[in-house]
């Protein structure tokens, strides 16, 4: 192997940096990922020998959309991410082999890269019974789980299972699925979504990768970069919405104009996301451009904030520089506050409107989850 | 000499599987199949509005994502008496068909391919030599000479940076992989282009229901409108986008993934005689083409058979409370009425009950209770669902699509119509089905358009849309064919909310364990009789067992919160 590709040491020369630059990038990475300062030669040690950087992605209670989401990415495309940008070193849903092999691939990976390989999760753990509702080769996903991210030089959550709990967590939460920052003392970053967008899901690890340090987290520990602003303030429709004219029945005319799905249920004013930018599968739609409510899938807890067909009676904040930290604030503060300053805000006709909705409608609940409003 | 041999986890699939098999003189004799992870989406769904389960049921699974979304739809319907608009029912087609041309593909290519082609072996080949054979196959533009050298190198820069990832610890260099280089790099070049393609055909789903996977359905209908004068709407520009993913997912599966399916299974004739299993096969049908109440349009007929007979096919019907009953003698659930009783889903109990061995432990106990997966029997009988299973129920329902091409792939391989009943004629009756699927998809665009031109542009039924409109009880099925077999949901609604919710999905039918009588479901009757050349490289267990395309999140989904805490739950080696 006397040309083993180029690492990325080699890439950031090529790119003109200089040594004394990489030095700092790895320090920067090594601190922004925990790892104490003498651990920082190991990951200059990595990042000048090993052409890719080892991904271990371990699946726990979970359907797979968010790997069927991955695969869907367009920049790059899977196939390059895999060959060129990362060794995913072991992911049940992709890996060669099977059984024993399996479980060797993933005890080599953890012994190998000790301290240098990227942690991906897919799925809650369940804390129920004693985390019996979820293990692989006789250990509890907790254990996995911690063992795995012992060594991770980052670990993030996948959608909204790993950062949530998401549908299992939902009422009655019969296994105890539990998000996994809640069970490791670190930092994790939070990409939720059911799944998240594919486009999402590779920056993040690019993020990471690039950039050589974790991307600015909110509150709840998701990447500011695409969870910094509601569906609402980025939606196309908006301005039906400032006019007054909502959708009041699937497929009736202003359904096939394309006006505001507020009525219809959708969350878009209480989901920060970025589908209304970044938009799906190559930007191709998003729900909301494609007729139906946004249900509000990046967001804890939003299983339990149904039905999704009941609109919401208000939603807090207006102005588009409002982020998830400020908006939790202020939920934090009452809603009636902010229902009363937007009411103000907006013209005669839909402040009739959004009175009469008010009346029959669900309330926009506060997750319960105590993350939502960090100082 | 008798050996046990274990393997777990079972990798490319969805979800958690372990297999246990007996390995005599090279030859299983006997084999366990266990689902071994819990969620709950059936309690979970207890109390919600009707009109929410698509949502819910659709995160039973992302792999076969949009499947459980229409037969939920399907099952709210059929208990309120709504029937959809024609457009609805083209646009739910045209899902179907999308996510069945992915889906098949991507588990051609990345789930099941590296059970028969050997990624280290096409560092060997000779890239003109691999050209010519597949340019003698497919008119496919990347089969070039040039092409598939710049993969060989590329993967050749792969495998020498010591880092191998995802084709790690594969069992490359095994006796049983039998293609020549050249087909290996022929392969692996199209696992790449299709690893790119497969993106592309999921925007059917995109368009129609704003994301994939988990595009979003509704009750009554489909959420988007039809308007050829709105940019707001499924406009022209919309029907064209989706006319060219159609026929880019034509040309695929045409250059691509048949002649693929038909070179390989060339080199593996020897597997139409292994992994036959259940001699019973059962598809509930698809594809209307004068409305889902019209069963006998559906393209995908339903019916039975028995016993192998193609002569006669047999009425299905899920509501019948004597045709379709869940077993739990070898499953970690108790049945009031004692764990030999047999209920229809409208009647089903699930209390947990976890019998097995504290881990870590070596083996099941495989003569109790050993899987979270139940067993579903139609009339007493196991049965095998799938491409396989409505492959040859339209076949020998006498659909004139099915059995042109299934003569024609028995006559290109030489092989004669039992050889279907295999591992090998699984796999190819899914590349079957995906050819016609992808021209039938062409036809209900077409259909939609026409529909469009004629002017009816509804996609919505409203009438029945409020609680207020509906009655105080109501219960309803939902049918479908999940690309991986007969789907069906059962549901019942009081009150105007969701009373009681009951799935039986395809790897239910495929995974499960033995039934009281001591009957073995598919997968473990089809692991019997194969050979295994090197207990500690079971590659042909992963043949078999990938064949039928396993999703055990949709398998493994009860679970009952006032069931009592026992031991442990779920047990992978």
């Amino acid at each position: 192997m006397k040309d083993p590709g180029r690492t990325l040491w080699q890439a950031l020369q090529e790119k003109g940096y200089s040594r004394r630059e990489f030095l700092q990038f790895c320090a920067v990475t090594a601190a922004s990922l925990g790892l104490k300062a003498s651990a920082i030669g190991a990951v200059v040690e990595a990042f000048e020998k090993k052409p890719r950087p080892p991904v271990v992605w371990l699946h726990f209670q979970e359907c797979t959309c968010c790997s069927e989401s991955f695969i869907r990415a367009s920049h790059p495309i899977v196939a390059d991410a895999l060959l060129d940008v990362i060794s995913l070193d072991y992911m049940e849903t992709l890996m060669a082999a099977a059984g024993h092999q399996a479980e060797k691939s993933l005890a080599d990976t953890l012994k190998a890269y000790d301290g240098k390989y990227i942690l991906l999760v897919e799925g809650s753990v369940p804390t129920g019974g004693d985390g019996v509702y979820c293990t692989i080769g006789g250990r509890t996903a907790i254990a996995i789980l911690e063992e795995a991210a012992k060594g991770a030089a980052g670990v993030v959550a996948w959608g909204n299972c790993a950062s949530y709990g998401c549908i299992q967590a939902a009422h009655p939460n019969p296994t105890g699925a539990t998000p996994i920052d809640k069970l490791l003392r670190r930092t994790v970053v939070n990409v939720p979504g059911c799944p998240p967008i594919a486009d999402v899901m590779m920056a993040v690890v690019s993020h990471i990768l690039v950039f050589g340090r974790l991307p600015d987290l909110d509150g709840q520990g998701r990447p500011k970069e695409f969870y910094g602003r509601r569906v609402h303030d980025t939606c196309y429709r908006r301005p039906y919405y400032d006019a007054g004219m909502f959708v009041e029945a699937f497929d009736d005319e202003r359904a096939r104009k394309g006006c505001c799905l507020y009525r219809m249920g959708c969350r878009g004013p209480v989901t920060y996301n970025a589908c209304s930018v970044s938009r799906w599968n190559g930007g191709v739609s998003y729900p909301i451009q494609s007729g139906h409510g946004c249900i509000g899938c990046s967001e804890n807890g939003f299983w339990d904030k149904g039905p999704f067909y009941q609109h919401l009676s208000s939603f807090p904040g207006f102005g588009i520089e409002s982020t998830a930290d400020t908006v939790g604030l202020a939920l934090g503060a009452g809603v009636a506050v902010g229902v009363a300053a937007h009411a103000v805000a907006t013209n005669i006709r839909k402040r009739s409107l959004i009175a009469e909705n008010r009346q029959e409608s669900v309330v926009a609940r506060e997750p319960s989850d105590d993350k939502k409003v960090q100082p | 000499m008798s050996q046990r041999i274990v393997v777990d986890p079972i990798t490319r699939i969805e979800g958690h599987l372990r297999i246990e098999a007996v390995v005599d003189n090279g030859v299983i004799t006997d084999a366990y199949s266990a689902g071994t992870m819990v969620r709950g989406i059936e309690k979970i769904l207890k109390g919600r509005d009707p009109r929410d389960a698509w949502a819910f049921t659709s995160r039973v699974c992302g792999v076969c994502t949009t499947v459980h979304a229409l037969a939920s739809c399907r099952a709210v319907e059929d208990a309120l008496k709504i029937t959809v608009p024609r457009n609805a029912d083209l646009i739910r087609n045209l899902m179907f068909c999308s996510q069945y041309v992915q889906d098949h593909v991507v588990h051609f290519y990345h789930l099941h391919a590296l059970d028969w082609v050997d990624v280290v072996s096409m560092l060997s080949a000779d890239p003109a030599a691999a050209a010519q054979l597949a340019q003698s196959i497919s008119p496919w533009p990347k089969n070039s000479p040039g092409h598939f050298a710049a993969v060989q190198q590329r993967l050749k820069s792969f495998v020498e940076s010591g880092q191998l990832g995802i084709f790690a610890n594969g069992y490359w260099g095994h006796p049983q992989y039998k293609l020549p280089p050249e087909a290996n790099l022929m392969a692996v070049s199209h696992y790449l282009d299709a690893l790119e393609w497969q993106k592309e055909i999921v925007k059917v789903h995109t368009i129609f229901g704003g994301k994939n996977p988990h595009p979003n359905y509704v009750v009554g209908g489909m959420p988007c409108s039809l308007d050829i004068e709105e940019l707001g709407a499924i406009n022209t520009e919309r029907l064209n986008h989706v006319a060219a993913l159609v026929k880019d997912a034509i040309a695929f599966v045409e250059q691509v993934y048949v002649p693929d399916l038909l070179a390989i299974a060339g080199f593996y004739k020897d597997w139409a005689a292994i992994g036959g299993g259940v001699e019973n096969y059962l598809a509930y049908g698809d594809l209307p083409t004068r409305g889902y109440g019209d069963p006998t349009s559906f393209r995908l007929p339903r019916g039975a058979i028995l016993g192998r007979n193609l002569a006669e096919v047999h009425p299905v019907n899920p509501r019948d409370l004597a045709e379709i009953k869940e077993y739990v003698g070898h499953s970690w659930y108790r049945y009031g009425a004692g764990d030999g009783a047999g209920l229809h889903p409208f009647q089903g109990e699930t209390e947990l009950n976890y019998t097995g061995p504290r881990p870590p432990f070596d083996a099941l106990d495989v003569q109790g209770k050993y899987s979270w997966v139940k067993t579903p029997r139609w009339k007493e009988h196991p049965m095998e669902v799938g491409p396989l299973a409505r492959m040859l129920v339209a076949f020998a329902s006498g659909s004139t699509d099915v059995k042109e091409i299934v003569t024609a792939v028995l006559a290109k391989l030489d092989v004669p119509v039992a050889a279907l009943f295999s591992t090998l004629g699984r796999t190819a009756a899914r590349g079957i089905e995906t050819q016609l699927v992808a021209h039938w998809m062409k036809g209900f665009l077409d259909d939609l358009i026409a529909n469009v031109k004629a002017g009816d542009t509804r996609t919505f039924a409203p009438d029945l849309w409020e609680p207020e409109t509906w009655p105080a009880t109501a219960e309803g099925v939902g049918m479908t064919e999940a690309p991986r077999g007969a789907l069906a949901h059962w549901i019942r609604i009081q009150d105007r909310l969701i009373d009681n919710f009951q799935l039986v999905v395809p790897t239910t039918w495929n995974a499960s364990p033995r039934d009281p009588r001591g009957q073995r479901s598919a997968y473990e009757a089809a692991l019997v009789g194969t050979p295994v050349a090197n207990v500690d490289q079971p590659l042909e267990i992963l043949r078999t067992v990938h064949s039928f395309d396993p999703c055990l999140a949709c398998a493994v989904h009860l679970y009952d919160p006032d069931g009592r805490q026992v031991g442990r739950a779920c047990i992978d080696d």
